[in-house]
């Protein structure tokens, strides 16, 4: 075996946090440099790692959870270890999650992996391996040659096979693990006659692993509290990660937990603050949101180039970019009021979007304010979201309302009764605007319920097509904006921003789902009630800074301690009572309303 | 002569110690595999059996639908007269019910998921049983690279009525692109190339499963009980490898009809009619190449989902909307853009039936050798009607069964086709479907005794 010392140049992307453990992912540079410089500032006053804990006392602690990759994790967890190239050649062969309270990272703990779905998973795998060990990337992604290329090494593959699958399976192999998996490199090689043929064979079982399918959580008794378990240090390390980062730990943080630091209240704030000015912090942010808002629509969303002709799949791909960038730029690099993103007028433009916002733009991706005086403002007025929440040839109130109750208030809009007697739509077939229509709808009485909860404020945002774009009428007649948010009355768009944005509900909604992301599946409101309000109430003394929530979850007892078994096995069984309803799919659930 | 026919055209096993060398072998022309009527492999063995689903979204228009006549030669109402080439090949089942009991009805949701599992749903989300076509591929789907295989014609992975349980859904292929790339990249065997060889690299996969398989054993026990099956399903998905990469050391049988077809674009997203026409035509073209080449015998064809939201450039309402929004025309008697959409439907269904119909195997057509199941999920969508939902049959299934008949259920329940499906399929099933829904009574009127 020969090792390799200078495996790096510069321009040299990927690897293994073996050689490399401070890698950032891609970002702009104004970014990289304003996280780190107001991250630092903000968390200047809550370095004390006292703060966090001694707000909160002992929790019911979270439950246990078995969580499979999502698509960006597996893509994440690749591209850490091998690099961008080889991460963007292959489509996660993960299957679509059920949405689950709000989130398709919820629905994680709950899916079933088929049969055609683990052929898929070895069919990436035999991909990825195959160019790890390619001649392009072994010479910087494998630490060692062999002595001879045509035949086993068996101290070179224990080199590889041990860092890797360290950070594949975020914790170390067991030594006769590690001793089968060179075991299957050396039969390989002989088998095939080729050293790197074997290595890859060797990779490929680690790639179709359960232990790096699956984030395992696992417990084990607290020595401060014998009556109790926590989670090891692994499944600790990996709940930060994901949840700060949407990837696996690096090394770094493998190390920690490998050195019992998470255990101590110090070393945990210490790691948290290291992964919180981390480049990577805006990958998981966008992540968070990009499932909070349901952006996986976009996949498939499309308009009718006959009504929105400007309309095309870049300029939807641009929508969503546009909201995710404001999103970074608001709650990460400003450290501003999560709050304050429904009213911003702040954003970024590109001139892909510029045809439909009707403003002109250069090449790129810019900053950009919207009108001080004009209809835009904050993220309801985006067209990520107004387009996503239309049907594709026209606008809909109902969609929109209940996107915003679902998504940002965590409020459920019921489905449809199956009875409804649709007659009286016919009638409005002569409507011109979609408060006309829907008036005719309300007419009866199973429709009226369900639609004032939704169509008030949705009927707000009517000045907006079904692609976003502003219009004074439709179909030349005026349009009546005014409207009501839970007992809130206001007169235009801007009287609807700002009403969302002071709804009580809306800062309890985020910590909810955000508390579900890091911690792998739906909340339970009785038994984490109080844990919630907790959060809360330090989100809202804290001014609603999204980077001192994320520490202060992350450095909750109740992230880390494990639920008692009894506790977990009433929630499961409340969760198998309520699950039909509770983890209705977003498709179903939005096409469900989608009669206005 | 006999004896070469005989001797190749079995499976052939190739194991041993490989080496990185490779065995290659000498194949015959592919006619003389076939017997002398050309209804079965030379050697007696018969020609795969294989059964498809296929589904449309939003019912039908009752009275342009609903042929007057029953039995054979039955008339093609305008709604369906697009099936006018196809109507020798299928058979037609009208006044079938699905039954809801004390469960909700859940609208554009029961309908599917009773007559795919035979039980009704309690809540939206709810994916009870298995589907018939996962019951009916661990039956018949085990010689061949892929148990079953799905794909949709709307570009949205998550549409698909294909599930091993409620939380495993089999994800269908959704981009043209990718789906040839899995069906004829890496790992696709030409029945017909002129010589095989076989990788040494699955020997070493076979060993290395193993290994794999002991270590997620052990990681199943530390799991609670709902963990450990989705643990255990994974392990099932582990074996599977296991008899793919069996198949892999074997020389496959020449399939006459199995040409690789040239590498398709990709299409834009969306649901206008034209582009799903277009994208359902591209998927049914690889599908149907992959039944021929004998990648697969179970295999789902998903041309809208039960909420189509398929589009008419130009007007503004989906079919789903529309078959809630647009009034019935009183003069013709139905809604005329809500039939639009079902016609579309039937264009693509007839292209279907036809596609399979134009595969030679034997004497007869891959469709000769089908049973394909076609389902909706509603009747009359404007009032999320589940009784006299309409369903289809293609193929005669091996001579099994008859077509170009019209059948009327009388009220009974619509899971007696499933039955009858899994069935001819070899399922040795008494009965199928929960509470009103389960039947023991295949449809005779179909069957060739």
């Amino acid at each position: 075996m020969v090792i390799r010392l200078d495996r790096h140049s510069a321009g040299e992307k990927p690897i293994s946090t073996y050689w490399h453990d401070c890698r950032c992912l891609a970002g702009s540079a104004r970014w990289q440099v304003a996280i780190i410089a107001l991250a630092l500032s903000a968390l200047a006053g809550c370095s004390d790692p006292q703060s966090a804990e001694s707000a909160e006392q002992q929790s019911a602690g979270s439950p246990l959870r078995t969580r499979l990759l999502t698509a960006d994790q597996y893509a994440n967890s690749i591209a850490q270890l091998f690099g961008e190239d080889i991460a963007e050649s292959i489509l996660p062969p993960i299957p679509p999650m059920a949405r689950t309270d709000g989130l398709l990272a919820s629905g994680s703990a709950f899916v079933g992996v088929t049969s055609d779905q683990v052929s898929q998973i070895q069919q990436t795998a035999a991909s990825i391996a195959a160019q790890v060990v390619d001649q392009d990337h072994r010479d910087f992604l494998i630490p060692c040659s062999p002595e001879e290329t045509e035949a086993a090494d068996t101290s070179c593959a224990a080199l590889f096979l041990e860092e890797t699958g360290r950070l594949l399976f975020r914790r170390p192999l067991s030594e006769s693990r590690l001793s089968d998996l060179v075991h299957v490199a050396d039969y390989a090689a002989e088998q095939t006659g080729d050293f790197y043929d074997g290595l890859a064979l060797a990779l490929e079982a680690m790639l179709i692993s359960p232990d790096f399918i699956f984030i395992v959580d696992r417990a084990e008794a607290d020595p401060d509290a014998p009556s109790q378990q926590r989670l090891d240090a692994y499944s600790l390390a990996s709940r930060l990660s994901f949840l700060l980062w949407n990837a696996p730990p690096d090394s770094v943080l493998l190390q920690e937990a490998e050195a019992g630091i998470l255990y101590t209240q110090q070393g945990l704030a210490g790691a948290v603050d290291r992964m919180l000015v981390s480049a990577r912090l805006e990958s998981g942010v966008r992540a968070f949101f990009d499932d909070l808002m349901a952006f996986d629509e976009f996949n498939s969303l499309a308009k009718d180039p006959l009504v929105y002709p400007m309309v095309t799949g870049t300029t939807l791909e641009h929508a969503r970019e546009q909201t995710l960038r404001t999103i970074v730029d608001h709650l990460v690099a400003r450290q501003a009021d999560y709050r304050d993103l429904f009213t911003t007028r702040q954003t970024f433009m590109s001139l892909q979007l510029a045809a439909v916002y009707d403003t002109p733009a250069g090449q790129g991706w810019v900053p950009f304010e919207f009108e001080e005086e004009g209809p835009r403002l904050g993220l309801l007025t985006h067209v990520s979201f107004l387009a996503a929440h239309s049907h594709s040839v026209r606008s809909s109130p109902t969609l929109r309302g209940k996107a915003l109750r679902e998504t940002f208030l965590c409020q459920r809009v019921p489905d449809p009764p199956p009875d409804v007697d649709f007659s009286s739509l016919e009638e409005a077939e002569d409507a011109a605007t979609a408060k006309e229509r829907l008036a005719v709808h309300n007419t009866n009485p199973s429709c009226a319920g369900c639609h004032l909860i939704t169509d008030p404020m949705g009927l707000s945002l009517e000045n907006f097509d079904g692609a976003g774009r502003f219009r004074e009428t439709e179909n030349g007649a005026p349009l009546d904006i005014a409207g009501e948010l839970d007992g809130i009355f206001y007169e235009d768009i801007a009287g609807l921003a700002h009403a969302t944005r002071n709804h009580p509900k809306l800062s309890a909604c985020l910590i909810n789902r955000l508390y579900a992301y890091g911690t792998g599946g739906p909340v339970s409101l009785r038994e984490d009630r109080d844990t919630l309000a907790e959060f809360e109430a330090r989100f809202a003394k804290n001014g609603y800074q999204l980077s001192t929530l994320l520490r202060d979850i992350a450095l909750s007892d109740a992230f880390s301690r494990v639920r008692s078994e009894e506790t977990q096995v009433k929630m499961r069984e409340s969760l198998r009572i309520k699950a039909p309803a509770e983890r209705a799919g977003s498709t179903m659930a939005l096409a469900s309303m989608e009669n206005e | 002569m006999k004896k070469l026919e005989q001797t190749l055209s079995r499976r052939r096993f190739l194991r041993g110690t490989l080496k990185g060398g490779a065995v290659s072998v000498g194949l015959p022309l592919l006619n003389v595999f076939l017997n002398d009527n050309g209804t079965a492999y030379a050697d007696g063995m018969p020609i795969p059996l294989r059964f498809g689903t296929w589904s449309w979204g939003l019912g039908m228009s009752e009275s342009i639908f609903v042929p007057k006549k029953t039995g054979a030669n039955f008339d093609l109402p305008e709604e369906i007269a697009a099936l006018a080439p196809v109507q020798e090949h299928l058979n037609l089942y009208t006044n079938f019910h699905v039954f809801k009991d004390d469960a909700p009805n859940l609208c554009h949701h029961s309908g599917w998921v009773v007559l795919r599992s035979g039980i009704a749903p309690t809540a939206r989300a709810n994916l009870p049983g298995e589907t018939i076509d996962v019951s009916i591929a661990r039956q018949i789907g085990n010689a061949t690279r892929f148990r079953s295989l799905s794909a949709t014609a709307t570009g949205d992975v998550r549409d698909s009525f294909s599930y091993e349980g409620g939380n495993s859904v089999n994800t269908p292929e959704w981009s043209p692109l990718r789906f040839y790339q899995r069906l004829f990249g890496e790992g696709f065997q030409d029945p017909n190339a002129s010589t095989f060889t076989p990788d040494p690299k699955v020997l070493v996969r076979q060993s290395a499963l193993s290994a794999v398989q002991e270590e997620a054993r052990k990681l199943e026990k530390s799991l609670g009980a709902e963990d450990r099956a989705r643990l255990d399903q994974y392990f099932t998905g582990l074996r599977d490898l296991e008899r793919r990469f069996d198949l892999q050391l074997t020389k496959p049988d020449p399939r006459e009809a199995c040409v690789v077809l040239e590498e398709p674009m990709d299409l834009p997203t969306g649901l206008d009619a034209d582009l799903v026409a277009t994208r359902h035509r591209m998927m049914t073209d690889l599908m149907l190449m992959a039944v021929a080449c004998d990648q697969t015998r179970v295999f789902n064809m998903f041309y809208a989902s039960a909420f189509s939201a398929t589009t008419q450039p130009g007007y503004d309402k989906p079919h789903h909307t529309a078959t809630h929004e647009e009034a019935v025309d009183p003069e013709l008697g139905y809604q005329p853009y809500t039939s639009w959409y079902t016609r579309r439907a039937m264009e693509e269904w007839a292209y279907y039936v036809q596609a399979l119909a134009s595969f030679k195997e034997g004497d007869g057509s891959l469709l000769d050798n089908s049973f394909i199941y076609a389902t909706t999920d509603q009747s009359f969508a404007k009032l999320h009607a589940i009784d006299g939902i309409p369903m289809f049959s293609a193929g005669t299934a091996g001579g099994r069964v008859k077509s170009g008949l019209h059948i009327d259920g009388g009220g009974s329940p619509g899971c007696r086709l499933g039955f009858t499906a899994q069935r001819l399929m070899g399922l040795e099933i008494d009965t199928w479907g929960d509470k009103s829904n389960t039947t023991s009574s295949e449809i005779g009127d179909i069957l060739i005794t």
